[in-house]
């Protein structure tokens, strides 16, 4: 079944990294088990804040997995032939994401045996029912177009003709995913930190950036461990559409903060404060912000220094500072400042407790795994072409 | 006058459509009750009234006996359908510096407002909660999967949800109403349950200082609309657009 074969023959090193990821599996899903029978009483959330690590893990791998439009796009709509070798990666860090976001929603539902009452009363004025629809058909086309394409390259023959217009939907279907995912937010009266038209583009930018980033660092890696080359010139553009989105992203932070602190609303000014310096002395967050904002900083100086951009090891060191930057913008901040102070002005410290961390590492762990046995799998069957 | 058979099902599909859209637009353009209407329940809050037996808790007692609400003894898990919060805090846009003593830091009391246009009924992806013709914004605690997006959408705080087993928590039990199940979310009912025998809302009934008034904001000679008429009153931030359905006396 869809040359699962190939990922079941590998080195020693091969069989330890899936021997870690599934022990790291093993213990989250040990962790679940407890908030099954408790509730999500065991973490740190509470009714102020109601959405913490998991739903902003969720919002940050919706972007991942948008991302790989950007490979896709270059390389179908303008034939950039240097995408040609990555652009199934990028795919399949597509699904790989998605997938890690479908289960950080199911870990976050108090009632996670009702979840397809979603199904059953399909409700279009929620965005969470569009949210589904919208990933559930981004999750469905990239699987669609890996399996061909990787198939067709397998047998050495072009990919069929229908696959094409498929590939095209599944480029502004990427742009959907991320907006369907900024507007869960964006729609909500008095969550004045979310309420911005701003939150979607911002999404996208960060998604841009972030993205590209890891798909960078992952065919470096892959280089190092397998002698895959990804080629000179794909790295360079990637590290182009990098520089680029992580600008553009900045560029928009910028810009909100500008609109909240020159028309000095309280209500608007009062989350930025949490997040940056701490309200009523809860400032739980303040370390991690600032340093998001100086690997945002610092990661900028090297990507718009040509020397360093083209230097693999201050890509690689700018690139981990982009991934990490935004991670903590949107899978910390941007969920927990939404929720504080809260409508009633209350100040609640939100700390994920030890098996929430668990929870989300296994299901961390459970993207990686999937990353590491679809590109397994992509690598043979070139290494077969080749061999 | 003849038609063929093809100029008639066109003028029946034709006809089908108009009358389709017709009520779509028409479902898309529902206004909320107006006079003459249904039914709409409200109710009329005269904090200054509260405020002279401060310290009483005799509402949110009635109420949360009434509906089996659990008291848990970790704030971060509380649930709340009628509580105390400071004048402050239920409104962040009245207080000011020089705001009447009578009313700095005094305690209001809060629970879901009922609105018109309920943005957690909007965004529940399950329908869980919905929004009844006389008003009430009810719940199905059979139907939530705990998402608690309509949590994060209710700009009053009026929504609690259950973090752990409510069950060990409630004393007394009442076999009038049921328990809730860890895993869903809860609020104020307006007391539907006993609407629906004809009596007043518990809290409503509980109170001896007369400072809760329940009616039908369509009659205008309901007791709710003649307190209305003769003093003003305020809403919970009614620049939102929700229309809350409870006021405060000032």
């Amino acid at each position: 079944m869809f040359m699962f074969e190939k990922a079941v023959v590998g080195s020693r090193r091969y069989w330890a990294w899936i021997g870690v990821l599934l022990a790291v599996i093993l213990t989250g899903g040990l962790c679940y088990l407890r908030q099954l029978q408790v509730g999500l009483g065991i973490t740190g959330l509470s009714r102020d804040v109601m959405w913490g690590l998991y739903i902003a893990q969720f919002t940050f791998l919706v972007g991942v997995a948008a991302s790989a439009v950007m490979v896709v796009l270059p390389y179908y709509l303008h034939d950039w032939k240097a995408f040609g070798r990555i652009t199934v990666l990028g795919e399949f860090l597509a699904i790989s994401a998605v997938s890690m976001c479908g289960l950080f929603i199911f870990v976050d539902m108090g009632q996670p045996m009702r979840v397809l009452n979603v199904l059953l009363y399909p409700t279009p004025t929620s965005m969470m029912f569009w949210d589904m629809v919208s990933l559930t058909g981004y999750l469905l086309l990239n699987a669609v177009i890996a399996l061909v394409t990787l198939t067709a390259e397998e047998k050495g023959v072009a990919p069929p003709g229908w696959i094409r217009p498929v590939i095209i939907l599944s480029i502004p279907w990427a742009i959907s995913i991320h907006t369907v995912t900024a507007f869960l937010y964006s729609g909500l009266p008095g969550r004045s930190f979310w309420l911005t038209a701003l939150l979607a583009p911002r999404f996208l930018a960060s998604a841009f950036s972030s993205g590209p980033a890891l798909l960078i660092l992952l065919t470096m890696a892959m280089r190092r461990l397998t002698g895959f080359d990804a080629g000179r010139e794909a790295t360079e553009k990637l590290s182009l559409i990098v520089t680029y989105a992580m600008l553009i992203n900045v560029f928009f932070v910028l810009v909100e903060v500008f609109t909240v602190f020159y028309s000095r609303i309280p209500e608007h000014m009062a989350h930025f404060e949490f997040l940056f310096v701490g309200l009523h002395g809860h400032a739980p967050l303040a370390v991690w912000m600032w340093t998001s904002v100086v690997l945002a900083a610092g990661s900028l100086a090297l990507l718009l220094t040509p020397r360093f951009r083209s230097n693999e090891k201050t890509l690689a060191l700018a690139c981990g500072m982009v991934f990490l930057s935004l991670w903590i913008d949107k899978g910390l901040g941007l969920i927990v400042g939404g929720f504080v102070p809260s409508p009633l002005g209350h100040v609640t410290s939100y700390v994920p407790t030890a098996p929430e961390i668990g929870i989300t590492l296994a299901i961390w762990a459970v993207g990686l795994l999937m990353i590491t046995v679809f590109y397994k799998i992509a690598l043979s069957v070139r290494e077969g072409l080749a061999g | 006058m003849t038609l063929d058979r093809r100029t008639f099902l066109g003028a029946v599909g034709l006809s089908a459509l108009a009358v389709a859209g017709r009520a779509a637009v028409a479902s898309l353009a529902t206004a909320p009750e107006r006079e003459g209407g249904a039914r709409r329940w409200g109710m009329v809050i005269d904090p200054q009234m509260c405020l002279k037996a401060e310290g009483c808790t005799d509402c949110i007692a009635a109420c949360d006996k009434a509906h089996n609400v659990p008291h848990l003894p970790v704030r971060a898990h509380e649930v709340r359908w009628i509580w105390r919060e400071p004048f402050e805090n239920a409104f962040p846009d009245q207080a000011s510096r020089y705001t009447a003593e009578l009313l700095r830091g005094k305690p209001v009391l809060v629970f879901c407002n009922h609105c018109d246009n309920p943005p957690c009924v909007r965004v529940c992806p399950t329908q869980a909660t919905w929004r009844r013709a006389d008003g009430i914004v009810m719940m199905d605690w059979h139907r939530c999967i705990g998402c608690r997006y309509c949590v994060a959408a209710c700009p009053y705080g009026s929504r609690s949800f259950n973090w752990v087993d409510p069950r060990p928590y409630i004393r007394p039990l009442s076999l009038e109403f049921p328990t809730r199940t860890k895993g869903v979310v809860e609020k104020c009912n307006f007391c539907e349950e006993r609407l629906a025998k004809g009596e007043r809302p518990a809290c409503v009934a509980a109170c001896r200082q007369k400072v809760l008034t329940f009616g039908d904001l369509n009659d205008p000679g309901s007791e709710v609309r003649e307190l209305l008429r003769s003093r003003y009153a305020i809403r919970r931030k009614p620049e939102l657009g929700t229309e809350p359905a409870v006021y405060y006396l000032v």
